[in-house]
């Protein structure tokens, strides 16, 4: 029943997201008339509305906080300044933050591509006693909300005597049902025919899918990753409630105390989400179109 | 999950698994190992980290077992039924449904706007896609940052840029009427992006054939959008919607966040609420029985979306 949820509104779309990303013009559109001219200028409109958030963040990070808590202009009375981002550097542990999301996104995203892809390729491919009850268990399990499980999982790293560590911190992080249902959809669409050849020759399962599984799959395998690091980077509520130690925290969780600690230095805040949101927003610049087709991909459900 | 173990047979439609059912028991057991082989690294996790706290959870929502270690006896339904006479927690579960309401509108018919927009081929489509999805790389910590920043009543840009106009500021996350709209405000910047990019993909599946063929019967640019782009986009709206309420019944980085805990009972998610009562509350029974409710509420809204669309979609 739970299954229905997930796979009914993507089953039409297995067509989905395979076209490319590059400019999307359609024959007859390029005439230039007036309705062009107005969907330019909204599409401008939008633009800017859009990124004058992240321009206002930049010019208040360079302002002195005395002219931040003074006016809302766009020109500091006394000028432009880095101060806010040595200050935030040198007090702060932005460095260190950054590091261990840098580690736990980084081990997050191997571990749940490299268990996933391992399972979802089982759940393809083998035969096994058990396989239909596992694939339904996955499916259903796609429904349920990480925010409803912090009570038993926060108890469960008590126990476990896991909370303040690297392993509280990242293990439970490990699931994603989705990631493998995307996956073993993938799959089911690979020709059998090469790795029954291979069989025939001897390979061992393992071989067939390291050699020849794996490198076909490429494309989704990129898509899932960038989709689960991105999450694991940014995720705020798991790690808050995990981890207390100041140096054990991702940005997102350190990001919360610095608004505290900081409390009305509006420039040093502004320093901060900045240095915080830098080194993805770099990685995007510079794989754009590798990561606009791995979230779309993702997002519409594999293939 | 009750499904008989040995029914491979029957997932036909599953893969070419299902080939070799019928190979002799030796065999059988053999690839059953296999199986378990591959499946084991993920099993360990699925069934530590989701299955456990689930069953985990259930039985906790029957306990007063607290934070602090203390409690822990079965104390049956109580939880529950306090949980039904508790004004707060069904003050929260209609803000967040408001809140879904509020939020899936806009970031639905915005991002369709967006991606015909920039689908239209117009020049810098470059900058179009960096701007409107860039947002959705940041940590929701970073968005509230910003968007407290923004919202400020007498510093902020948006009360300052109002007051450019003559129109004087609110104060957005103070006031009651202001705080959901200034978060739905927030949630909008940071997550439409993500539905964009959605449409943009499904525009670009749409054959060019069908508008070439349209264009040749005379329909203009309006008629192509409502009869051809529209009705093609009909499966990938489906999807979003379906996402997009899941992820906004889910709310609470920005809430929490955005309010600095000064969450009222005109902010407060279900999330929220499952958050106090077990963490500033320490009643983890308790915190329990709201999630599964919570939990309740979504599988219902599922099913009804569900319901609702299938028709339309298929």
């Amino acid at each position: 029943m739970t299954t229905d949820v997930i796979t009914t509104p993507k089953a039409p779309l297995t067509t989905g997201a395979r076209g490319s990303n590059g400019t999307g013009h359609r024959p007859g559109e390029k005439s230039f008339g007036a309705g062009r001219v107005i969907a330019f200028a909204i599409l401008i409109v939008l633009a800017i509305a859009w990124l004058l958030p992240f321009a206002w963040a930049i010019v208040t990070s360079l302002k002195s906080e005395t002219d931040a808590a003074s006016s809302a202009s766009w020109i500091p009375e006394n000028g432009f300044t880095l101060g806010a981002y040595s200050q935030v550097l040198a007090e702060g542990n932005i460095p260190l933050w950054t590091v261990n999301s840098i580690l736990t996104a980084v081990v997050i995203t191997a571990l749940t591509v490299a268990t996933g892809a391992l399972a979802a390729y089982a759940l393809s491919r083998l035969d096994f006693a058990g396989r239909r009850t596992w694939y339904i268990a996955i499916v259903a399990a796609i429904i349920v909300p990480p925010q409803v499980l912090i009570i038993p999982l926060f108890y469960q790293a008590l126990a476990f005597n896991t909370v303040d560590t690297y392993l509280g911190l990242i293990l439970p992080q490990v699931v994603a049902p989705a990631m493998v249902f995307i996956l073993a959809k993938f799959f089911d669409q690979v020709p059998i025919e090469l790795e029954e050849a291979a069989r025939v020759d001897g390979a061992s399962r393992l071989r067939v899918f390291w050699s020849i599984v794996l490198p076909l799959s490429r494309p989704i395998l990129a898509a899932v990753s960038i989709f689960v690091f991105i999450s694991a980077w940014n995720n705020f509520l798991w790690p808050f409630l995990v981890v207390n130690d100041t140096s054990l925290m991702t940005l997102p969780v350190g990001l919360q105390t610095v608004k505290s600690a900081f409390g009305v230095q509006y420039a040093q805040n502004m320093a901060s989400a900045i240095l915080a949101a830098l080194p993805l927003i770099i990685v995007f610049l510079f794989f754009q179109r590798q990561i606009i087709k791995g979230i779309s991909t993702t997002g519409l459900g594999g293939t | 999950m009750t499904t008989s173990t040995v029914s491979n047979r029957a997932v036909a439609s599953a893969g070419p698994a299902a080939r070799k059912a019928a190979g002799p028991a030796r065999n059988r057991r053999r690839s059953t190992l296999t199986g378990y082989a591959f499946m084991a690294p993920f099993l360990v996790f699925f069934l530590l980290f989701l299955i456990w706290p689930v069953v985990h959870g259930v039985y906790l929502s029957f306990t007063n077992q607290s934070l602090t270690g203390s409690g822990g006896q079965i104390i049956g339904f109580s939880n529950y039924l306090e949980a039904f006479t508790d004004s707060q927690m069904w003050g929260a579960i209609l803000n967040t449904l408001w809140f879904t309401l509020l939020s899936t509108v806009p970031l639905v018919l915005i991002a369709l706007a967006m991606a015909l927009l920039v689908q239209m081929g117009l020049p810098a489509q470059w900058l179009w896609r960096l701007s409107f999805f860039m947002p959705f790389l940041l940590a929701s910590t970073v968005v509230s940052l910003i968007w407290a920043w923004l919202f400020n009543p007498s510093l902020g840009l948006i009360n300052s840029f109002l007051a450019t106009f003559g129109i004087e500021g609110v104060a957005w996350l103070q006031d009651p009427r202001w705080s959901m709209v200034s978060i739905v405000i927030a949630t909008v910047w940071w997550t439409v992006g993500f539905n964009f990019l959605l449409y943009l993909a499904a525009l670009q599946n749409i054959p060019d054939q069908q508008y070439e063929a349209a264009a040749l019967d005379g329909a203009g640019k309006w008629r192509q959008l409502f009869s051809i782009t529209i009705p093609q986009l009909a499966p990938t709206t489906v999807l979003i919607l379906i996402l997009q309420v899941l992820a906004s019944l889910k709310v609470f980085d920005q809430i929490y966040q955005l309010l600095n805990q000064a969450i009222t009972p005109s902010t407060r998610s279900a999330v929220v609420y499952i958050f106090e009562t077990g963490f500033t509350g320490y009643r983890f029974g308790y915190s329990s029985a709201i999630s599964y409710i919570f939990f309740a509420l979504i599988i219902i809204v599922s099913l009804v979306q569900l319901r609702a669309t299938s028709r339309k979609s298929l």
